[in-house]
Parts: structure tokens; C-alpha cells; sequence
């Protein structure tokens, strides 16, 4: 039985990220429903003023040391286990992002508490936890079950709403000193995207090429289309590994979070790693071969035919429109 | 450098996925396996840091099906060396995978030396914990660095290249040995022509290394398994292509965009 439920905060670059409040949200929830505290604990610079802001946990624990700024994962999973050591926290809760990913196995493989990671939806169940984990590129569904309440749960961007995990409140706080080890994996600098011609995140109309696109001759097709509307092409990963857009057009994780009027999507199927960074599109139009595709489960509208034959004509017709 | 790449298949999620009369797992009749994406990124970089600056790429994996093509299409586009582990990954979690791999590398016949480098996809789309590099790491007690898109020698050690969010990077140094979980290469993984993989087959021989299955693999409790609530959200235009793009012309003006 968790005597309480832990919150890993992550910051960026002096700000609180929002996995943060999203995971102090779930993590409300669980802590009511088990009838245990919600806590929370933030490293790095900047800890103490920072942790003003999670007034969704009933205590911050704040280990202010630039010494974990951007620290290696196995330095953060060490704070981490002591802190459980401590507290007795039964749950745990890291966010699945490239932030923080990997610190929540090194924990599980450090203790002897289970991992459940990709986690969309957690609920109580009794004593035990269910949790529901996103696998096969959002294809499937999983329901796990920590039949004791106690795990580590890798928590899902964009999964949890966020408000519920802000709070007003200044929360009492508690530094923690915990020694820092000279480590092996060390943070130089970060390295800036370079600016592109288009900045993705300010167009009104996206239209998104993933790898049913096929070739990079086929994405001149969807920049037609962009062009005739007015909007600017962008990407998921697959299209920008194999080099036929530039980095600061991907959408998702690793790239941009976009929210325009219109983002349409040809020949991407919708995983999860780039629904994170195009969910909050007003209007989500996909166009997919593959009628099963998890983008049309989240689209608004849809058309299951080829990208590739269907861009052409779809160009020419707002061309029309327009007149 | 002495250079290992571990690669695990999993299912091709471009096919059909269906859940098993248990209600729990995968049916696995009809499945057809392939490399996992970031670890096809994890050779790729193998191959592009021993092209740099020499050294020798072993690829490692644990027994599934159809991986017999994909290590002599490892040594196709330039691997050293291809060990299979008759443990079946099936099942196994990525907890007690950690352990086998561990395992080899404490087998007599293969040691963690000072140049080593191991190198992972940094994640696994058909697996609850889904993280075997950093578990890797701690078994083999090596630092570990994930979500990384490109590697370089640096004098004794490495520079690279760890993804956040919105396109920015950390740039990071990492002292061998190491293990880090590749998100993306720096170029496209290379193509290899099937002649050449027909060729390699027959010259060259995929190395067995026994381990013994883990006793200890504790699996989660998985109550059910299943596809996201079908139908969605999307109100679907059929017809021609001319028809359904005139669909969504139609929703463009609605939205106002045109």
C-alpha cells in the first residue's frame, strides 16, 4: 500500500514543464481516492522559487543544486531512491518524455518496484491501481495492474488535463541535500533549432506529410497544396529522419507543438509521439490509407484513400475555390 | 571502439494487430515482425562511428521471429559480427531482457572493455516498460544517456546529441563504456541490396552464445488488452478522389482558412 504518491517535476530551461501539472493532476486523484498525501519533488537550479508553483502537492521536496541541472539519469534516479527510501512513496509518478525518459527504468531496475510505462489513464481499484498503457504506435490498449499500489508509472504527455494540477496555493516545501556524485554523462550547452524560412507553430493552415507520402519528390505535392492555401508544410518523423524536411518542421515530440485552424495530415498514421505535438489543432483533417490508422480516432474529418493521388485534385480544388 | 548494437523485433504495426483469445496479449498468428524503428537508428549510428573512427559493430539479439534476416542484413550493410541468444524475447519484459543481455556480456566469452560502446533503440513500442538501454546500464553498471540522435568520438569519449522538445538539443559528454538508447541516427539508416543480404547469408554465419533463461522474470499484471475504442471522432468523406476532395474544401471554408 503507497503511503504516499510522488510527483518527479521537471524543468526546462528555468520553467516548469507542463507534464508537470498534468502528473500533479493524476496524481491528485490517486492520492484522494488511496487516502495518502501527493508530493512532489523538483532538482536543479531555481528549485526553491520554482516550487512555488506546485501547490497541487500537499509538500515539495527541493534539492537545489546545480549539480542536477540536466543531470544523467542514473544521477536523478539516485535523488529519487533515496527520497522513496525516505518517505515511503509507494507510487511514483515520471513523465514519458525526452526530458525525463529512462529515469523511471533505472529506478525499476535499481528497486524492486514494477515499471508501467506510456500510461494514458489511471484508476483505482481498491487498494490496487489500473493503468492504461498506449503500445504498437497507438494501436493498442493495455490495462495493467499494481495490485499492492505500489509502481512507478511513466505518465503519457498530454494525457491528464492540466489545470487540474495548478493550484494557487504555495506549497510547504523541504530541501533536500543529497550528494552529488561526479558523473560520466555531462551537459555541455544546449543546441538551438536553426531558424527555418517558416515557423510552423504560427501558421494558420498546416498540411503534415508522414510516411505514406512515399518519396521526397511526392512532398513538393503537399507544398502546393500549402501554398494554395496559405499555410506552410510540416511533418512527422519518419519524414524528417530520412531528410526530405528540415528539423524545425517536425511535429511531435521531438519537434513542435502546434495548435493552427486546419492541420491537415496525409499518409500519417498518428502516433502517439506526434499526436503529442498537433492535438490541440482546431480542425484535424487526416487522409490515410490504412482505415484502422489511430489518427482518425482523434481527427475531426477523415478520407481513407492515398495521399499522394488525392493531393493533386485536392490542390486544384481550392485553387477553384478560391478563385 | 568496440561497438555492441542490441536489436529486438517487434510486430509491424502497418499490419492489422489483433488481440488473442486470452484477451490479454497479441494473437500472434498472423503477425509479422520487424526491426524496432530506433534500434534500425542504433546500427546506423554503429556504422557511421566505426566508418569515423574505426573499431569493430557486434549485433546482438534474443530469439523472435524473422530475426535471422535482420542480423545478416545487419552484417550486409557493415556489421562485424552477428550473435543470436536462443532465449525467446516473447513474453519476457524488458526487466528480465536486461538480465539475459547482461548475462552475455558477463558470459567469459564477451567483457565490457573501456572502449565499449552499447547502443539501443531508446524505446520499444510493444513493451509495457519499453526501456531496455537504461536497465542495460545499470546491470552492466555503465553511465546511460537516451532519446540521443548523434554520436561522435571525442578524444577518450563521446559527444552527443540528446533531443528535448520543439526541436532543441543538449549537447552532452558521455565517458566509455557507456550505454545510450538511439532515438534517430545521423543520417537515414542505409539501404542494403537483397543480392548483397543473399550473399551474406551464405558467407557468413549468425554466432549462437547460450544463455540461461531468467528464473526470476517477474511479468505485470496485464487484466486485459485491447484496440482504442473504434470510430472515433472523424466523420469520414468517401467517394472518388474528386468527391472527397471536394469534402474538404467543403470543411476548409467551414473552418475559414479558404
Amino acid at each position: 500500500m503507497a503511503i504516499s504518491i510522488l510527483v518527479l517535476a521537471e524543468q526546462l530551461r528555468g520553467g516548469i514543464s507542463d507534464i508537470t501539472y498534468e502528473m500533479l493532476g493524476a496524481g491528485r486523484a490517486i492520492a484522494q481516492a488511496l487516502g495518502v498525501p501527493l508530493e512532489a519533488v523538483l532538482l536543479g537550479s531555481g528549485a526553491s522559487q520554482l516550487a512555488s508553483s506546485l501547490g497541487a502537492a500537499d509538500k515539495v521536496f527541493v534539492a537545489d543544486n546545480p549539480g542536477l541541472d540536466l543531470a544523467a539519469p542514473e544521477a536523478v534516479a539516485e535523488v529519487v531512491k533515496t527520497l522513496i527510501d525516505k518517505t515511503g512513496a509507494g507510487i511514483v509518478l515520471v513523465g514519458c518524455t525526452n526530458v525525463s525518459l529512462g529515469i523511471g527504468s533505472i529506478l525499476a531496475a535499481r528497486s524492486q518496484m514494477p515499471l508501467v510505462n506510456f500510461c494514458r489513464a489511471i484508476k483505482v481499484d481498491g487498494g490496487a491501481l489500473i493503468c492504461t498503457s498506449q503500445l504498437f504506435g497507438g494501436k493498442i490498449l493495455s490495462d495493467v495492474k499494481l495490485a499492492d499500489g505500489r509502481g512507478i508509472i511513466g505518465v503519457y504527455p498530454g494525457a491528464f488535463p492540466l489545470e487540474q494540477g495548478r493550484s494557487p496555493r504555495t506549497p510547504p516545501t523541504e530541501a533536500i541535500d543529497v550528494p552529488v556524485q561526479p558523473s560520466k554523462v555531462r551537459f555541455k550547452q544546449y543546441i538551438k533549432p536553426e531558424t527555418g524560412d517558416v515557423d510552423i507553430t504560427k501558421q494558420n493552415v498546416l498540411v503534415a506529410v508522414g510516411r505514406g507520402i512515399q518519396t521526397q519528390d511526392n512532398v513538393q505535392l503537399a507544398e502546393e497544396l500549402a501554398q494554395a492555401l496559405g499555410g506552410a508544410v510540416c511533418a512527422s518523423r519518419p519524414v524528417i529522419d530520412q531528410g526530405w524536411l528540415p528539423l524545425t518542421r517536425q511535429v511531435g515530440k521531438s519537434g513542435m507543438t502546434v495548435k493552427p485552424r486546419v492541420y491537415l495530415a496525409f499518409g500519417i498514421s498518428g502516433a502517439p509521439e506526434h499526436w503529442e505535438g498537433m492535438q490541440n489543432s482546431q480542425c484535424i483533417i487526416a487522409v490515410n490509407t490504412d482505415p484502422k490508422a489511430p489518427i482518425f480516432d482523434g481527427a475531426h474529418y477523415g478520407a481513407v484513400t492515398d495521399a499522394v493521388e488525392l493531393l493533386p485534385v485536392l490542390t486544384e480544388k481550392v485553387k477553384m475555390r478560391k478563385g | 571502439m568496440n561497438i555492441f548494437v542490441v536489436l529486438k523485433m517487434v510486430p509491424d504495426t502497418v499490419e492489422e494487430l489483433n488481440v488473442s483469445q486470452d484477451g490479454k496479449s497479441l494473437d500472434s498468428e498472423f503477425l509479422r515482425f520487424k526491426l524496432n524503428d530506433p534500434d534500425e537508428h542504433a546500427l546506423e549510428q554503429a556504422l557511421i562511428l566505426k566508418e569515423k573512427c574505426g573499431g569493430k559493430v557486434t549485433v546482438i539479439a534474443l530469439d523472435a521471429p524473422e530475426v535471422d534476416d535482420v542480423l545478416y542484413t545487419a552484417l550486409a550493410k557493415g556489421a562485424d559480427r552477428a550473435v543470436k541468444i536462443p532465449v525467446s524475447q516473447a513474453c519476457l519484459g524488458t526487466k528480465a531482457t536486461a538480465k539475459v543481455l547482461s548475462d552475455f556480456f558477463s558470459s567469459g566469452r564477451e567483457a565490457v572493455t573501456l572502449d565499449t560502446l552499447v547502443l539501443a533503440g531508446s524505446y520499444a513500442i510493444d513493451d509495457l516498460e519499453g526501456e531496455l538501454a537504461p536497465m542495460l546500464a545499470v546491470h552492466l553498471g555503465l553511465p546511460y544517456l537516451g532519446v540521443v540522435s548523434n554520436v561522435a568520438a571525442s578524444g577518450p569519449g563521446l559527444v552527443v546529441q540528446k533531443e528535448f522538445a520543439g526541436g532543441l538539443r543538449g549537447e552532452f559528454e558521455v565517458e566509455l563504456p557507456a550505454v545510450l538508447g538511439i532515438q534517430s541516427a545521423e543520417k537515414p539508416p542505409r539501404y542494403v541490396p537483397v543480392a548483397k543480404v543473399r550473399a551474406v547469408m551464405k558467407s557468413a554465419k549468425i554466432e549462437e552464445l547460450e544463455i540461461p533463461s531468467p528464473t526470476d522474470a517477474v511479468c505485470l499484471d496485464v487484466q486485459r488488452t485491447y484496440k482504442p475504442e473504434a470510430g472515433g471522432r472523424a466523420e469520414i468523406f468517401e467517394g472518388s478522389p474528386e468527391e472527397i476532395a471536394d469534402k474538404i474544401v467543403d470543411a476548409l471554408a467551414k473552418s475559414g482558412v479558404i
